[in-house]
């Protein structure tokens, strides 16, 4: 089989695509689920490793920094129409102000109020990402747990198709996409989903996979559990981990491709969103003329965003893989190595000396 | 052998989704691309154009399977078709002419960093929890995290518009012909500078986690201890012994980008208006030239299908497992 291969080809894959690092899929999944609940009854596998991965991240100050940094741009989004009830694209103030005590971010070469397309751009970009994120990841848990539970020719087929998405190359699919399709926001999360679901379909079905092969799995295999009550009910809850670093993972991609379309003039340019005021900043050319207030604002939210995320994924992995968490212990094995070798050193003096 | 036929079979596959990807696009999608196309060129266009676009998006009268298998016959002997914005060349020759400068970015880029990632990876991990290990990945995440296009003008206006180090667009120099001068070639080396070296900022992150993980796995071995206790030298223990081990993974995404250099530099060659395969296929985009854009999306896939066939014969090659399957 091939799997081999193609497994460790996946967990790469996607950097290249969004320009970021997709940390999770490269660290994670090459690790098992840490459960050791296996053979309990359902009721009790269901929610430990759930409570524990959920207690850790409490504890974690990786995850902490990372969720409230996100926390903070929810709220400026939710908030956006209170703060400037007024359509933020209006021109209300005088072409290319530097930031003022008027306008704390200044304004465009059009005169529109930075600070305003700024906060409302976060509702756009926020929306789509969460969008494009669950929905590719949901496609990936359907597709991963279909293959791996039914196997055979379903697998077969199944893993085909992820595999000829995964090697489409994606960027200029979505140029193409979006230049057929008529512009708009719907058109915009389609063709992100259409091109970001086969990574997390890939990580998944290799996760699921090895809990398919697990006792307790055959065990309601043989009980008589119905297909989608063992697909969702024992396997699904088991890689809970996995699922949520592909789900980071698909958000951070989701707002990073969106920012790139809707840059190249490729998304619907009469919304506000991050991606589209960089765009108009672009076009309007702020960086020539010097105006980098017009163009620092929205690539720095972007960045936040993107690495509060990339923070909780990386607390995510230390929770649960403890290759990665256990740094103490490798540091004791090497001092005690070290140790050891000055005793050595007499008996074998020709080694040493090469050394 | 078995292994590689059945890659191959596999690969194939994936070039027809792609060619069958392009013939449905045109065909079915609502909005149709013939009217937008005369909406925007308005009379200018000339009979044998209007006729070359009929043809290739399929507004005749046949059936569709017969204008599929046309179609797919066209596309694997290399016909093309006729670019619409640089009418009459054809599609092949615009495509010949570009996909140089792309080949020299990407392949420049990507080894640029494959290298310096894989060898802090090593380094990293070799020593744990040290300088290199604990102050370079949070950076680097950082750093990845921004746009990627962000990134580029930020350097573009900083080195190239404000300080003045490096030129601001086009592989070269307007006033320089292209030859094999020194003077040439240092002024394509100059145009190359920025574009590469924003490429290796945020893509040396992902290489040097990616080799820092595997290489973590491979240092808890048994053989990595045993090479310790026979009191082998650390440089050899860390490159013969470990690193060797954990470069397979780093080879397969050497692979993967190595075809997706042909299309991934699109934002790239975008701002540095640099004239390589992904600025001509947004140009053909935004000038609705239709066949021009297929052709390079077909040439870019076919692309990405080469480089991972060529890996997975350099796979059999590496590692025996595959070869016992």
């Amino acid at each position: 089989m091939t799997t081999s291969i193609a497994t460790t080809a996946s967990s790469v894959s996607g950097e290249t695509l969004a320009g970021g690092t997709l940390p999770g899929t490269l660290a994670g999944n090459t690790a098992g689920t840490p459960d050791g609940g296996a053979g309990l009854p359902p009721g009790a596998s269901v929610r430990r490793p759930n409570r524990s991965l959920l207690h850790g991240l409490l504890t974690n100050k990786k995850a902490m920094v990372g969720a409230a940094i996100l926390f903070v741009f929810i709220a400026l989004a939710l908030l956006a129409p209170v703060l400037y009830p007024d359509n933020p694209s209006k021109i209300t103030g005088m072409a290319s102000q530097e930031p003022d005590a008027e306008f704390w971010l200044g304004t465009t070469a059009k005169g529109q109020d930075v600070l305003a397309l700024t906060i409302h751009g976060a509702r756009s970009s926020l929306l789509v990402g969460l969008t494009v994120g669950f929905a590719s990841t949901f496609i990936g848990i359907l597709v991963g747990l279909a293959s791996a539970y039914f196997g055979k020719f379903i697998d077969e087929a199944l893993s085909l198709t992820t595999n000829v998405f995964l090697l489409l190359p994606g960027l200029p699919l979505l140029v193409i996409l979006a230049a057929f399709l008529p512009p708009g926001l719907g058109t915009v999360v389609l063709v992100l989903v259409v091109t970001g679901w086969a990574g997390s379909a890939r990580v998944l079905r290799s996760q699921a996979l090895s809990i398919r092969s697990k006792d307790f799995v055959a065990a309601a295999v043989v009980t008589g559990e119905r297909p989608l009550r063992i697909m969702f009910r024992e396997i699904l809850p088991n890689m809970a981990s996995i699922v949520m670093g592909t789900l980071l993972a698909c958000i951070i991609y989701g707002i990073g491709a969106q920012a790139g379309l809707e840059f190249l003039g490729l998304g619907d340019v009469s919304t506000v969103s991050w991606g589209n005021n960089l765009y108009w900043a672009g076009n309007e050319g702020a960086l020539l003329t010097g105006s980098w207030w017009v163009f620092i604002p929205s690539g720095l939210c972007i960045a936040l965003v993107a690495f509060s995320l990339s923070l909780i994924n990386y607390a995510v992995d230390e929770v649960t893989n403890p290759r990665l968490r256990k740094i103490q212990v490798r540091k004791i094995q090497v001092r005690k190595i070290k140790n050891t070798k000055p005793a050595r050193k007499p008996s074998k003096p020709g080694k040493r000396a090469s050394a | 052998m078995r292994f590689i036929l059945r890659r191959l079979g596999f690969y194939l596959i994936a070039f027809w989704v792609s060619i069958t990807l392009n013939f449905l696009l045109p065909r079915f999608m609502p909005g149709d691309p013939v009217s937008r196309m005369f909406a925007r060129t308005q009379d200018r266009m000339q009979p044998e154009q209007i006729e070359a676009l009929r043809k290739l998006l399929g507004v005749d009268d046949r059936p569709i399977w017969e204008q599929y298998v046309d179609y797919l016959h066209n596309m694997v002997t290399g016909q093309m078709g006729v670019s619409i914005s640089r009418f009459p060349t054809p599609v092949t020759e615009v495509i010949a002419s570009q996909v140089g400068w792309t080949l020299l970015l990407g392949g420049t880029a990507l080894v640029i960093a494959a290298v310096v990632g894989n060898l802090l990876g090593i380094l990293a991990a070799w020593r744990r929890g040290g300088a290199i290990d604990s102050a370079l990945p949070p950076f680097l995440i950082f750093i990845g995290s921004f746009p990627y296009f962000w990134l580029a003008m930020g350097a573009l206006y900083l080195f190239g518009v404000t300080l003045g180090w490096f030129p601001i667009r086009h592989a070269f120099s307007d006033t320089i012909e292209p030859s094999f001068s020194w003077e040439f070639v240092s002024d394509v080396g100059m145009h190359l500078v920025l574009p590469a070296l924003t490429i290796v900022l945020v893509s040396v992150g992902g290489w040097m986690l990616g080799m820092r993980n595997t290489m973590i796995a491979t240092n808890a071995e048994d053989y990595i201890t045993m090479a310790e206790a026979k009191g082998l030298r650390p440089g050899r223990i860390m490159f013969r012994y470990a690193a060797r081990n954990a470069m397979l993974p780093s080879v397969t995404s050497f692979g993967m980008s190595l075809g997706f250099v042909v299309g991934g530099a699109l934002l790239t060659e975008v701002v540095f208006a640099y004239p390589g395969v992904g600025y001509q296929l947004l140009n053909a985009v935004q000038g609705l030239d239709y066949p021009l854009m297929q052709g390079l999306f077909l040439t870019i896939t076919a692309a990405v299908l080469l480089a991972n066939f060529l890996v997975d014969i350099l796979y059999v090659r590496l590692d025996p497992r595959v070869r016992a399957n």
